[in-house]
Parts: C-alpha cells; sequence; structure tokens
C-alpha cells in the first residue's frame, strides 16, 4: 500500500522534471547537493588542483618559490640521473615487495587463527591492533632503541654472555631496510589482521559446513573457496597497504634519517629535502609526480576492476 | 525394518545449557523424516549431530549399521543441503558439483558421469556452465541438491532448504523433493518450521520441543491424535480450538468452566480415566460443523458469528463457546456474516481430550 501511493505521488513530479535537464542536474535533491558541495569543492581545489599545480610546476627551474620559467623535462633528466632518487626508489620498491608480501601472509594468518573460536580474542586482537593506533614517529623510535646495538636487544644479548650475537640492522647499509621492514610489520599487521577477520567473519558459516560435508581439507576451503570469496577485502587491504608504502616518510625519519649514508632513503624523503631543505621546489615536484603516477598505475586498474563494467562474474 | 539412521541416546549441552537432551531416533532404510518445531527446539542441532558437523556430549550415531558417532562429515556417507545453498560462489555449477570428489581424487570420467546424472536428475544440465550468482533461488537450490546427490550416499539431510525461497517456488520444489524421495529412495531427514512442508513431504513427523522429541508419527496421526496439548497447538493452522473445563468420566460429559455441557461418550479413550479431571478439550475448525449438518453430533449450540474470514477456497469463522474464542471452517459458498446467529456441533470422537495437568491426551 504504502508503496502504491509513493509512486503515485512521485510520478507526477517525474513528468514535471522530464522537459528541463538543466533543473534536473541543479536542482533535483537540492539539499543533499548543498551538503556535498563542501566534499566537491575540496576533491576540485585540494586533490585535482593541487595535484595539477604540482605536475605543471614540476615542469619549471623554479628555487625556493614557485616561480621559476618552463624548462621542459629537464627536472625529470636530473632527476634519474641522481643516484639518491634510483637508489630510495629501489629501497622504496624493495620495502614495498617484502612489506607487502609479509603484512598481508601474516595478517591473513593470524586472522585465521583469530577465527579458531579461541579464548581471550578479543584481548588478543587489541593487543595486536595497537601498534596501529602508535604513530610512525613513536614506532620508530620504539625501534630505533630495540635495534641499537648500544643499548637494544643486542645490548641485552652481550650481557646476558652471548657475545657473537649481533642485531644491529640499522647500523649496516646492507641490512637497514629489512629493519624498516620489521618495524612496519609491527605496525601494520594488526590492521590487515583485523580486515582479514573481518572477511573472514563474513563468510556464511553453512559454506564451512557444505565444505566439511564434501571432505574439503581446511587448507583447500580457505585457499580455493574462502579466499575468493573475500576478494573486496583483499583488494581493498592491498590498496591501504600499498598507498601506505608508497608515501612512506615518517617512519625512516624516525628510524633512520634515511641512513647510514642514503641506504635506507626513499623518495618521500627526497621530495621533502629537495622541496624544504635544499629549495629546490621544481625537483622536489618532479620526485613527487613520480610518486603520484606510481600511485595511479596501482590505483586505476584496481578502480576499474571494483567499479568498472562489470563483467559476468 | 533396515535401519538406516538410529541416534540412542543423544544429548548436547553447551555449557549448561541442555540443547538436546537423551533423545533416540530410529529412521528405516528409504524413510523421509521430518524434524518440526519452533527455531530453538534442536532441530537443526539434532541435524548437525547427525553429519558430524557438531559434536555429541553424550550416546551414539549409526548411521548404515556403523557407529559413525566420531566420524568426520565425510566419512559418514551424508548429503546435506542448506537453507542458504552454500554453494561455493566463484565456482561454475559445474565444478561446484565436482569440487568434493576431485579433491577425493576420484577418477575423472567417474566424476564426469556422476554430475550428468545428477544434473539430468534435477534438469540443470543448461545451467553447469554458470556461477551460482546468475542462477535464481530455486537453481541454487537444485545445484546445492545436486551437490549431496553426486556424492552417492544413502542419507539426505535438509536444513530447512526451502525458506529463503518465496512461497510459489517453495511449493513447486517441495514436489520437486517428494518426486526425488520416489526415485532415488533414499533416506532423507529434512528440518523444517513449516508445517505444510512437514505434512505433505513426510513419512513420518518428529515434532520437537526444548531438545527433545514429543511426538514421532505419520501425519495422519500427528493431525488428528496429537500426544500432548503441545503437539495439538502446533500443528494446524488455524489451530485448534481449546476448551478449558471438567471431564466427568461417571456421565460422560465435558463441563466447561462456564457450565456447558459437551458429551463426551462418542470419544476413544486412551486411557481409563477414573473421576473427574481438570481437562482441556481440542477440537480444529474443520470439525465443527454448521446448519443442518451440525443437528446430528453430540454437541450443538447455536451462536454468533463475530468476524468472517474469507480464505478463497473456504471461510474462515469467528465466535465464542464457553465464553472462549472458537475459530470454524466452512464452505466458501455458505454465506455467512458477522452478526449472524447459527448453529454449530462437533463430534468430540473428532477431537482430542488432554489432562490439564499433564497436558497428556487422554
Amino acid at each position: 500500500m504504502a508503496e502504491a501511493t509513493l509512486a503515485a505521488q512521485s510520478k507526477p513530479e517525474e513528468i514535471s522534471t522530464r522537459p528541463s535537464l538543466l533543473h534536473n542536474i541543479f536542482l533535483r535533491n537540492l539539499s543533499a547537493k548543498i551538503a556535498a558541495l563542501p566534499m566537491v569543492l575540496t576533491v576540485l581545489v585540494v586533490f585535482v588542483g593541487c595535484s595539477a599545480w604540482s605536475v605543471i610546476y614540476s615542469f619549471t627551474n623554479s628555487g625556493s618559490l614557485p616561480s621559476g620559467k618552463f624548462v621542459g623535462f629537464a627536472q625529470y633528466e636530473r632527476l634519474f640521473k641522481t643516484a639518491r632518487f634510483v637508489g630510495s626508489a629501489e629501497n622504496l620498491a624493495l620495502y614495498g615487495v617484502l612489506s607487502l608480501v609479509f603484512t598481508m601472509v601474516v595478517g591473513f594468518l593470524l586472522a585465521v587463527l583469530m577465527d579458531q573460536k579461541i579464548r581471550f580474542e578479543n584481548t588478543f586482537r587489541t593487543v595486536l591492533l595497537y601498534p596501529f593506533a602508535l604513530s610512525f614517529i613513536v614506532t620508530g623510535l620504539v625501534w630505533q632503541w630495540i635495534m641499537n646495538p648500544n643499548y637494544g636487544i643486542q645490548k641485552v644479548a652481550f650481557d646476558l654472555g652471548f657475545t657473537n650475537f649481533r642485531f644491529d640492522l640499522l647500523t649496516n647499509s646492507d641490512t637497514v631496510i629489512y629493519g624498516l621492514v620489521i618495524a612496519g610489520l609491527w605496525q601494520g599487521t594488526g590492521f590487515v589482521m583485523v580486515l582479514m577477520l573481518a572477511g573472514l567473519r563474513s563468510i556464511d558459516e553453512e559454506i564451512w559446513k557444505a565444505a566439511r560435508i564434501d571432505g574439503i581439507p581446511a587448507w583447500r576451503t580457505y585457499l580455493q573457496i574462502v579466499i575468493p570469496m573475500m576478494r573486496g577485502v583483499v583488494i581493498t587491504t592491498l590498496v591501504i597497504v600499498g598507498s601506505g608504502i608508497v608515501r612512506l616518510y615518517d617512519l625512516v625519519v624516525a628510524l633512520t634519517q634515511g641512513g647510514p649514508g642514503f641506504a635506507s632513503d626513499v623518495p618521500a624523503k627526497y621530495v621533502y629535502d629537495y622541496m624544504f631543505a635544499r629549495g629546490n621546489l621544481g625537483q622536489g615536484l618532479a620526485a613527487s609526480t613520480m610518486m603520484l603516477v606510481t600511485v595511479l598505475i596501482i590505483l586505476i586498474p584496481w578502480a576499474y576492476i571494483e567499479f568498472g563494467p562489470k563483467k559476468n562474474k | 525394518m533396515e535401519s538406516s539412521v538410529s541416534i540412542r541416546d543423544l544429548s548436547l549441552d553447551f555449557g549448561s545449557v541442555k540443547v538436546l537432551q537423551s533423545l533416540d531416533l530410529e529412521v528405516a532404510k528409504g524413510e523421509f523424516i521430518v524434524l518440526l518445531g519452533p527455531s530453538g527446539c534442536g532441530k537443526s542441532t539434532l541435524l548437525n549431530c547427525i553429519a558430524g558437523l557438531l559434536d555429541v556430549s553424550e550416546g551414539q550415531i549409526f548411521i548404515g549399521g556403523k557407529n559413525v558417532t566420531w566420524a568426520e562429515p565425510k566419512d559418514r556417507g551424508i548429503g546435506m543441503v542448506f537453507q542458504s545453498y552454500a554453494l561455493y560462489p566463484q565456482m561454475t555449477v559445474e565444478r561446484n558439483l565436482s569440487f568434493g570428489l576431485r579433491v577425493s581424487g576420484m577418477p575423472k570420467a567417474e566424476i564426469e558421469q556422476r554430475v550428468n546424472r545428477a544434473a539430468e536428475i534435477l534438469q540443470i544440465q543448461p545451467l553447469l556452465g554458470r556461477k551460482p550468482a546468475n542462477l535464481s533461488g530455486g537453481q541454487r537450490q537444485r545445484v546445492a541438491i545436486g551437490r549431496a546427490l553426486v556424492r552417492d550416499v544413502d542419507v539426505f539431510l535438509f536444513d530447512e532448504p526451502l525458506s529463503n525461497l518465496d512461497a510459489k517456488l517453495r511449493s513447486d520444489l517441495r514436489v520437486e523433493i517428494k518426486r526425488l524421495h520416489h526415485r532415488l529412495k533414499n533416506t532423507m531427514i529434512y528440518v523444517t518450521h513449516d508445517q505444510i512442508e512437514a505434512l505433505t513431504l513426510a513419512d513420518r513427523i518428529a515434532i520437537m520441543k526444548n531438545g527433545t522429541i514429543q511426538q514421532l508419527a505419520d501425519p495422519h496421526t500427528i493431525y488428528n491424535r496429537p500426544v500432548n496439548l503441545y503437539v495439538a497447538g502446533f500443528i494446524g493452522s488455524p489451530s485448534m480450538n481449546f476448551l478449558e473445563g471438567t471431564l466427568n468420566p461417571a456421565n460422560q460429559t465435558f463441563v466447561a468452566d462456564d457450565g456447558t455441557v459437551v458429551p463426551v461418550g462418542t470419544y476413544a479413550f486412551e486411557t481409563p480415566v477414573s473421576g473427574s479431571t481438570k481437562a482441556v478439550l481440542g477440537v480444529r475448525p474443520e470439525h465443527i460443523l454448521i446448519g443442518e449438518d451440525a443437528k446430528s453430533k453430540p454437541f450443538t449450540q447455536e451462536v454468533e458469528i463475530e468476524i468472517v474470514e474469507p480464505m478463497g477456497s473456504d471461510t474462515l469463522a469467528w465466535t465464542k463457546i464457553a465464553g472462549k474464542a472458537v475459530t470454524f471452517r466452512c464452505d466458501s459458498d455458505v454465506v455467512i456474516t458477522s452478526g449472524q446467529k447459527i448453529l454449530i456441533g462437533f463430534d468430540p470422537a473428532r477431537g482430542s481430550i488432554f489432562n490439564a495437568e499433564t497436558t497428556n491426551r487422554i
């Protein structure tokens, strides 16, 4: 009944709005459009506008102020000839691959463990999620102490008599990146676990029952039935973890300051240094544009898969 | 008769909550048993115990003569169909049917033969290449039945398989399950809260309440000779009319609380009654007759109709006997209106009398 009257009421309105397309665009659901306006402006001005500004000025020879003249791709040529930037990109790639693989795998395994109807699940979940509530600066500082040979774990082991024990990842330029990965994992795994756990919990229990009746071992059920069903959660997690990796900056600053030398430098730190410390805006913006391009390379295929034309999935 | 599923003294506790209490059930080979009861009565729990999805606290379960109390679900020789269908959404229908067999390492040719047979029985051959998301509810449930079928087992378990379907599909698929049972002659244990499904499908119905079986009998007996007040009230829609009063065996009458006298000389007592007893007389709406038909009945009374509910095939009327609201069913051609005075009558022989204290049939 209620639906019928609603339909009857809305019909004349539809007819009256049909002649004017403009009316449809601007006045229909007016209050909703007004409410959305600030966010629309934010997106247009801050996200799109500022990104465009950055890209445009990366083609200039601006110094401390954005006033230089157009120099084409000169900043990019310089960028890719700079060993520091290439090195930082390599660092980020190594960190990214290791961090992505391990947070996803470890996070998923932890979620599976959590899902076994264990006791004190809430406690474990809180403990594991807690690092995520800390800022990267705190995480960095804590791990800097833990991994410092003079007063961290190595010192403790040394005092206990294990004089050959070494835990000095941060002071060795070959291993410093693994130190970063460990601190990053400690911070991010809990969050991945919580997302994955939510995904696991959304799977109907009857699926599990059906799989047990079919005699499918638990690991195969996870691999071939449950994980494919969690596709949405997995992709969302990948995007969140991935974007966190690309903008990696504060952890590096707190943990190593990019050192020893430039052994743990990352693109975001390169950008910051050139823009604010060295007064070379053009170079910094060129580097940041490269980061933007990287993010787009990740995001566009994802958006296409998630929101694009639906195939028969 | 050869026993297919045998449940002996089965109990299940979750902490201090007793979900199933020393329950016994013998299911003959090829029998269609329906477990019927309201939600929370333990019927699905019992089915999950039979399937091996829940560990029992006490008692034993035998399937096909083998003690399977602690066996894995896949080794019990059962197939199960779920309310939510529980199809694997990323796999095609064909993969859904064959996945369990593939995992068990069955030869390809045999898998193919079984899948084709199941698809043919359920008429889902054209759907084999599709994914569950592209199927209607009825088609999905067929595939789910197919997944039980390819396992080539003796016992089928159904956990409210039709509850997610709309009314039309439900009655279609109900007939189809019945047809399937006639064709395959497997043992089937079927859980539902829908009494129409229970009455239409079952060879025997087990009415459950609070983890115990109240009555286990064929649908006709359950409907016409319920063992206690609970079963009487649960089965039948609209439900049975109840009059409270006293049973006097001496002069073979039932005297309702307001003094209305119902002669019960025709009633076949289950147990001999000595002395007057507090009792409840139950009469089904369709056993109350009107007009000429009513005159010859042991109990007649003129009543005023309160409300009339035309149901299409018949008409339901509400009135009062002995101060209690009573419904009766009459032919839809009979014209009755609210406010009308009408003679109604019934024969207690077709009713049920229960002891008011024990609630058991007498």
